[in-house]
């Protein structure tokens, strides 16, 4: 089986969550080749190695370097051709989802998306997939000869597997049709902890009472080096930007730990948060329904038991 | 301007998720079903846009019967008219050839639909039908403008947004901020009664995706509850028994 993977990167660098995709491909077994698409540093591009590719190509067209949903879907399907794939694996993300989408499409291949687990090839090929936002899970047999598939976060374990890899320059053939939206500009939050790729989050809730209280979510958010979220309310008064709305229409996390704070646990919240591994829910209401879903809960003050809790895992680490 | 809404017919947010039939079919016994929450964004852009300038709205669901009260609520937000596809929405790619035979000669400017529906969660459809029509797909829209025959949008990315400029036609697959939800007025629901829907019959594909079985993820153990004056203990069991930190 040849597997191609789609490595997304940010500001030079590969996404964790496409090491993951890296991992998962090397997990299935047969030929891993990894893509990267756009500018990416020397040394990352040879890491792939590291996690199970056995070779990396590049497409490094200038064009290239923003993410151009049907350009880059466009460069997967000829480099899914030339290596002569059966299934291209990449991680689930805001531009990895919409662009394997457009790429099964051209290549007539069978698709999937949000896929929780290795497939199983015992007969046939099928995989596992979330649905119902993280309430259900959906076994798929991907019947076509070419597949599509999209991983969730945390499906595969990123681990060392070989040794840095050569770089092969990839030339994609793209037409202006390719190009015909334009990323005029974009604003990105900097330096900090990435919410739908963190290992912890910590959000907030109407239970915070206004955004000047956030510095103590913040600060916790600091010490454990999570990503911060928060629940809808908040969100729609402006309190905090939407990309930090954890939920339903919002980002749906899959992190290590979720630490709620002030947040009551409305059905919708806990779509977003139901794929963590471990949550913990402090709030001062006891019949917060957020507790039900909870591994650990304590009820109280945010505002007193914040900055404890900071100090407290600071001590311990 | 014509604009090509599709809806995904799909259970209320607060529905709680059982199967039936060997685990092969969705239990549809209390459910509630709604416009997808991300498409009721996409069709309330569309609605603003009309009332701003002028637009006919055509609202596309791939379904049964059985949807037809869901359609004739997007009739009643402000859609002029609808077709109903009739077969079961199996899956992303079938569902996406679907609306693409409609909207192939319907001259659309704008297909416009959520970015993904909340029972399959796929994020794939608004992509296929862009790629099979040869226009532009742009995913997920968070804002959009018409200029002439231009179009300025913004997506979101992790930890920010992105702004696009993209010319006329095009598929966006929808969210919030995009649109207040409308909720229909009295006028409205008089009027959906007697718009036109359109019923036809699905066109063949092979997807090359079949249903295996559902299953329900394990039940959730009991909370630990901890003292307030107790963090400590809490940082101990993250770390020794939920092994997190």
């Amino acid at each position: 089986m040849n597997i191609l993977v789609f490595t997304e990167s940010a500001e030079g660098k590969i996404k964790k969550t496409s090491l993951e995709a890296v991992a998962f491909a090397h997990a299935m077994g047969g030929n891993v080749s990894a893509i990267a698409i756009g500018q990416v540093e020397q040394a990352e591009l040879e890491n792939l190695g590291k996690y199970g590719a056995t070779r990396v190509l590049h497409a490094a067209d200038e064009k290239l370097n923003q993410g151009v949903i049907q350009a880059y879907a466009a460069v997967l399907a000829k480099a899914f051709q030339d290596e002569q794939a059966d299934v291209l694996v990449l991680a689930d993300s805001s531009l990895g989802t919409p662009v394997g989408a457009r790429v099964a499409a051209k290549l007539d291949a069978s698709l999937a998306s949000n896929v929780v687990q290795l497939p199983d090839t015992s007969s046939g090929f099928v995989v596992k997939r979330s649905i119902y936002t993280g309430k259900a899970f959906a076994n798929v047999s991907l019947t076509k000869s070419k597949k599509v598939i999209g991983i969730k976060k945390n499906a595969a374990e990123v681990k060392e597997v070989g040794s840095p890899a050569s770089v092969t320059a990839f030339q994609a053939s793209l037409s202006a049709a390719d190009f015909s939206t334009t990323i005029t500009s974009s604003e990105k939050a900097t330096g900090e902890v990435l919410l739908p790729e963190a290992n912890i989050v910590v959000s907030g809730g109407r239970g915070m009472k206004g955004p000047e209280h956030w510095g103590a979510i913040e600060e916790l958010a600091k010490t454990l080096g999570a990503a911060t979220g928060c629940s809808k309310p908040v969100s729609d008064m402006g309190w905090r930007p939407h990309h930090e709305h954890v939920g339903q229409t919002g980002v749906k996390v899959a992190p290590q730990l979720y630490i709620a704070i002030g947040i009551s646990g409305a059905i919708q919240h806990l779509a977003g948060v139901n794929s963590s591994k471990c949550i913990v829910v402090i709030n001062k209401d006891a019949d917060a329904p957020f507790f039900k879903a909870a591994d650990y809960g304590i009820v109280g003050d945010a505002f007193d038991i914040l900055p404890k809790l900071n100090e407290a895992i600071k001590a311990a680490r | 301007m014509k604009i090509l809404v599709c809806i995904s017919h799909v259970p209320d947010t607060t529905s709680k998720i059982n199967f039936t039939d060997n685990n092969t079919k969705f239990d549809t016994n209390g459910v509630q079903f709604i416009i997808g929450p991300y498409d009721d964004y996409a069709l309330a852009r569309a609605v603003e846009l009309k009332e701003a300038s002028g637009a006919t709205i055509t609202v596309l669901n791939v379904g049964l019967a059985d949807t037809e009260p869901t359609i004739r609520k997007a009739l009643a937000i402000g859609a002029d008219d609808a077709i109903r596809v009739n077969a079961e929405p199996t899956d992303s790619f079938f569902v996406a050839s679907q609306i693409a035979a409609q909207a192939k000669g319907g001259g659309y400017d704008l297909i416009l639909m959520g970015r993904e529906s909340i029972d399959y969660n796929s994020g794939a459809v608004h992509g296929i039908v862009g790629e099979m029509l040869g226009i532009p797909s742009v995913s997920p829209v968070m804002k959009l403008e018409i200029e002439g025959v231009k179009a300025k949008l913004a997506r979101e990315i992790e930890g920010g947004k992105e702004y696009l400029e993209v010319s006329l036609p095009f598929v966006a697959g929808c969210q919030e901020p995009i649109a207040e939800w409308k909720i229909p007025n009295m006028r409205g629901i008089m009027s959906a009664r007697t718009k036109p829907l359109k019923v036809v019959e699905p066109v063949a594909t092979d997807s090359g995706v079949r249903l295996e079985k559902f299953e329900l993820p394990p039940a959730k153990g009991a909370v630990k509850m901890i003292a307030a004056d107790n963090v400590v203990e809490l940082v101990t069991l993250l770390k020794n028994e939920a092994k997190v930190l």
